[in-house]
């Protein structure tokens, strides 16, 4: 259904003043910041709930909610917004993630001030450009917001992170930056090889062109690069664990949760959609690629100290996945990996959370310095325990079911290489459960003051992100009715029908 | 004895129309010339600061009115006032409009706070101390900019080599001179000096003897005479072609301070005084582009298969080095001066592009380019440690805390520079970089691949730059001057116009297309 209402405007721009108006916040008024940035965070949200009410779902078109506006003609540039099923989740996720993260990041800038509201500013700042990303129908909008949202997060690393948030800050700038250029280069090239004119940016346009076979290699390569980085793929992962420890969990969060949403995103929507021809060529490379970062994730997980990097290895592991269901292309493994996006977000915000408040009552991120803590703060330890087994793709909980669909879908196409992604799911078990054995159970440590088990704050930090993972654990129709239509339609594009085979059948749930 | 038949001689026509806008700044700087001589010392300041924005602003005003209509060759093809000139021209006025503004910055002192009360002193004599004393003041500098802004317009609308290099020495010559001027660092500064007038020399000679090889070769220096030669093949002087133009345009690229004839550029952008560096890299970068964009586009273009490797090779020696060598640097101006290398290289991918879209894409690149680095150079000159201009980078740490308005600024001039999305630089990168891959084939394309790793390069310096304000602490000593109102609105402008032209770049755009087709 084509509103002519600007929904996906809106929820853009709501974030959009709030970070104006935290930034222009007079001093007198900097204690209310964090109040202000949880309002308007929870009025995109609001904004983004009627964006889904307007959504249909049964519509031919591939993009709904459109709007277009010439922006840059002479390159051939559009305001050009519009989302499809896939984009839409994760902008519902994005839009709930942010107030939970706002207010798990509550007292993460304890001298308050004007540092405090800046760091609210550049949160809500992002949020700006996370929807944006999603629902840009124009590659060179997409690559405006893709680009543009490393300054918030640069500045959310590098100002108010740990010790070594500089280097975790520039690492992470420079390893997307270059990734971003190489992109760029290839935009242009794509552009070229499009229709041109003043719209000739747009994701339609740029879909389904004639090209040589060397010229769209050369164009995925410049694409695949940048999203490999962002997703990030084994070998180009090692910015992701340095920033995950380095920054507030909250701002991990935001990172792991939506940020790499991006690249794996952009495979579905770029990658493959414009250049199904080199992604076939590839798609032996990339699956190698997913199925080490499965396993190599997961085994490094299993080696890390530092509680906030395993969790980052974890998500290394978990993209793996991701990124297989999308390159074994079957209707099973991308419904299940475009869930997956969604569920990893909450389950990936919980595990982060959870274990800031850990680490805020411990003073330490290592995982060692804990031990015995069950007794210390049991309420906490209960919900760390429930995130960590959604980690692990425990029945019941979300990713179990978009992990499964992710490995059936993959095994019709490329029984191997699903085969081997399963040891991820056992080696995944390990990490969470020896974890959890190393800091909550044992005899109860002696502590040189009391320590608070969850406050209510906290709670209503918590609470939403298990609902989530539980009721898209037992109940995913919601989200797969929305992502269906959109994975039918985009394979469509693609040209690629399921392989023959009675087990693939994405209707299972 | 001159035996000319009164027939053979033809009397130019002059469209005075099209030459109204340079009239009008030389015009200026005569006046100030005379302001110099017969004005009353203290008034002078003032006075000259007055002619020069007058002057300026109205030139500007002619060539929007007047010059606009007047296009086409005059002064027998000596002058050619074009598409690319005319938009060339009006960028370098009101470029040098802010730059003036920041040379008659006083900082609330009794003169303007850049230049030395008197340059022929030598540093630390008591003929300085002399000067200082009676209160002289280099007012000189305004008109002598003028002249060089003169110089700088017919540079971009020469229609041939002699007109060219006349222009290109009558730009120079008062550059040599205002970068000798610097009130501190005065041996520094009267190092640059006399460091760019020898190799400055070098280079006009380079071009002299380029232009005196292509007379021979097609008798004649008029552009469109080389090119009609070239298609029209004489193969016996067939050997002085090539030397000719590769002379010809090592003189161009050393103004343009394209490796490898770059050495000059961080030793003058260091010495010369800010304001003096600002105007330097926008508007001397932008004329000579614009001589480079007609000798490529215009009088060499017939030639273009034999002459074209040698500078694709400049272009991406240029983006490499440059990019590389801002990296290590610890001094603000020469981590600029090498940016404005690197730079270079990237706008030369789009000359190479030889389509109308790289002109129009280059010209797009050198506004954009220009007003931000007028600006940092601007915001360079306020940030002082013990009277003099803290250009340590060490001495920048913890400027975001203590100085947050001014930081920002500067922080986002960075990003521009950088060619972060939204920002005046993205646009213009993709304005040049966007022709050279649809046009210039495989070496265009892997230009631009050279192109966005070396902006990778720099972009980590300048956020470096940026972290080292925002999140380092604070050294001491080091405060940020107020300027007057004058300069704070070239400032704020020149921000101003960094960011609409990175968010709303279409008018700009549109009008640098328009005007991208050279008059042949």
């Amino acid at each position: 259904m084509n509103t002519s209402f600007p929904w996906l405007t809106l929820i853009g721009l709501i974030p959009l003043i709030g970070s104006v108006v935290l930034f222009a916040l007079p001093a007198g008024l900097a204690d209310k910041a964090k109040q202000i940035a949880l309002g308007f965070s929870l009025l995109a949200l609001l904004a983004t709930i009627g964006a889904w009410t307007q959504f249909n779902y049964g519509s031919g078109e591939q993009f709904q909610l459109t709007e277009t506006h010439e922006w840059i003609p002479q390159f051939g540039v559009s305001y050009a917004l519009g989302v499809d099923g896939i984009a839409l989740s994760l902008i519902i996720m994005s839009a709930i993630l942010v107030p939970v993260c706002i207010l798990a990041a509550w007292h993460d800038v304890p001298e308050g001030g004007s540092r405090e509201k800046q760091y609210f500013a550049w949160m809500l700042f992002l949020e700006v450009f996370m929807i944006g990303v999603f629902a840009a129908r124009d590659v060179f909008l997409f690559y405006v917001f893709f680009e543009a949202m490393l300054i918030p997060v640069y500045f959310l690393i590098g100002s108010y992170g740990g010790p070594r948030r500089q280097y975790a800050a520039v690492k992470f700038l420079l390893f997307s930056l270059a990734g971003g250029l190489v992109m760029l280069v290839a935009l242009i090239a794509l552009y070229f090889h499009g229709p041109g004119g003043t719209d000739g940016f747009l994701v339609e346009r740029l879909t389904g062109l004639q090209m040589s076979t060397t010229a769209e290699r050369w164009m995925w390569v410049g694409f695949f690069i940048a999203f490999a980085i962002k997703a990030p793929l084994v070998p180009v992962h090692t910015w992701l664990p340095d920033a995950a420890e380095q920054s507030k969990p909250a701002v991990a969060t935001l990172l792991v949760g939506v940020l790499d949403k991006i690249g794996t995103y952009g495979m579905i929507r770029f990658c493959l959609q414009m250049f199904p021809g080199a992604s076939e060529w590839a798609t032996p490379v990339v699956i190698i690629l997913a199925v080490i970062s499965v396993v190599y994730g997961a085994l490094l997980a299993i080696g890390q100290t530092d509680l906030m990097r395993l969790i980052s290895y974890t998500s290394i592991s978990h993209f793996g996945f991701i990124v297989l269901g999308i390159f074994a292309v079957t209707k099973t493994s991308w419904s299940g990996s475009s869930l997956y996006m969604v569920n990893h977000g909450f389950s990936t915000a919980a595990l982060f959370l959870i274990a800031g408040m850990l680490i805020a009552r411990r003073g330490s991120s290592r995982i060692l310095d804990f031990g015995g803590w069950q007794r210390v703060v049991p309420g906490l330890a209960g919900v760390f325990l429930i995130a960590g087994l959604s980690g692990l793709s425990l029945p019941g909980l979300a990713p179990f079911v978009s992990e499964i669909m992710v490995i059936v879908g993959s095994f019709s196409r490329h029984p191997i290489a699903a085969g081997i992604a399963t040891v991820g799911v056992v080696l995944a078990a390990l990490y969470i459960l020896l974890t959890y054995q190393r800091m909550m159970t044992g005899p109860k440590p002696e502590l040189a003051e009391g320590v608070r088990d969850i406050t209510g704050r906290e709670k209503a930090v918590v609470a939403p992100l298990i609902a989530l993972l539980l009721v898209l654990g037992f109940f995913p129709k919601p989200a797969l009715d929305l992502i269906n239509p959109a994975v039918d339609k985009t394979l469509q594009i693609v040209g690629v029908s399921d392989p023959a085979a009675p087990a693939a059948d994405g209707s299972a749930h | 004895m001159l035996s000319l038949a009164t027939a053979d001689f033809q009397q130019a026509d002059v469209d005075y129309g099209a030459i109204l806008p340079m009239l009008i700044v030389f015009g200026g700087a005569l006046i100030g010339v005379l302001v110099e001589g017969f004005a009353p010392r203290r008034a002078r300041h003032s006075i000259q600061t007055a002619v020069s924005v007058l002057a300026l602003a109205a030139a500007f005003f002619a060539l929007a009115v007047v010059a606009q209509g007047h296009q086409g060759k005059t002064l027998a093809g000596s002058v050619v006032l074009d598409g690319p000139a005319l938009f060339l021209q009006g960028a370098l006025l009101l470029m040098a409009l802010l730059s003036v503004l920041m040379m008659a910055e006083k900082f609330g002192g009794e003169t303007p706070d850049a230049f030395t009360p008197m340059g022929a002193t030598a540093p630390g004599s008591p003929q300085e101390a002399a000067a200082t004393r009676l209160g002289l003041v280099t007012s000189e500098v305004l008109p002598l900019t003028l002249f060089s802004v003169g110089g700088m317009m017919l540079f971009t609308a020469a229609g041939d080599l002699l007109t060219m290099f006349v222009a290109l020495e009558v730009l120079s010559l008062p550059l040599y001179i205002l970068s000798g001027l610097a009130r501190r660092r005065r041996l520094l500064s009267q190092e640059a000096s006399l460091k760019y007038f020898l190799l400055g020399s070098f280079s006009s000679a380079f071009f002299l003897f380029g232009a005196a090889l292509l007379y021979g070769y097609a008798g004649s220096v008029g552009f469109a005479e080389i090119n009609k030669a070239i298609t029209t093949a004489t193969p016996q002087l067939e050997n002085l072609l090539l030397p000719g133009i590769l002379f010809v345009l090592v003189g161009v690229l050393f103004k343009v301070g394209a490796v490898p004839f770059h050495s000059w550029t961080p030793d003058v952008y260091q010495g010369a005084p800010s304001p003096v560096t600002g105007f330097m890299a926008a508007c001397t970068k932008l004329a000579a582009f614009g001589a480079l964009l007609r000798l490529a586009y215009v009088a060499f273009d017939a030639d273009r298969w034999s002459w074209r490797p040698a500078l694709i090779a400049v272009a991406a020696l240029t983006m490499v080095l440059g990019a590389i060598l801002t990296v290590t640097q610890t001094d603000v101006k020469r981590l600029l001066a090498y940016s404005a290398i690197s730079h270079a290289g990237f706008i030369l991918v789009g000359v190479l592009s030889f389509d109308r879209m790289g002109v129009a894409g280059v010209m797009f690149y050198l506004v954009a380019y220009g007003f931000s680095t007028i600006a940092a150079f601007a915001i360079i000159s306020m940030v002082r440690a013990g009277g003099s201009e803290a250009t340590q980078l060490s001495q920048w740490a913890g400027l975001g805390k203590r100085e947050p308005f001014v930081a920002v600024l500067f922080a986002f001039l960075m990003m521009s520079m950088a060619g972060i999305p939204l920002t005046a630089g993205f646009t213009a990168k993709f304005a040049a970089f966007a022709p050279a891959v649809a046009h210039g084939d495989r070496a265009g394309a892997a230009l631009v691949i050279i192109g966005v790793l070396a902006s990778a390069v720099t972009a980590f310096v300048y956020f470096r730059v940026i972290v080292l304000m925002f999140f380092n602490d604070t050294d001491g000593d080091v405060s940020v001057l107020s300027p007057s109102i004058g300069m704070w609105t070239a400032i704020i402008l020149a921000t101003v116009v960094t960011i609409v032209l990175g968010v709303y770049p279409g008018p700009a755009l549109d009008a640098a297309d328009q005007l991208s087709q050279f008059l042949r």
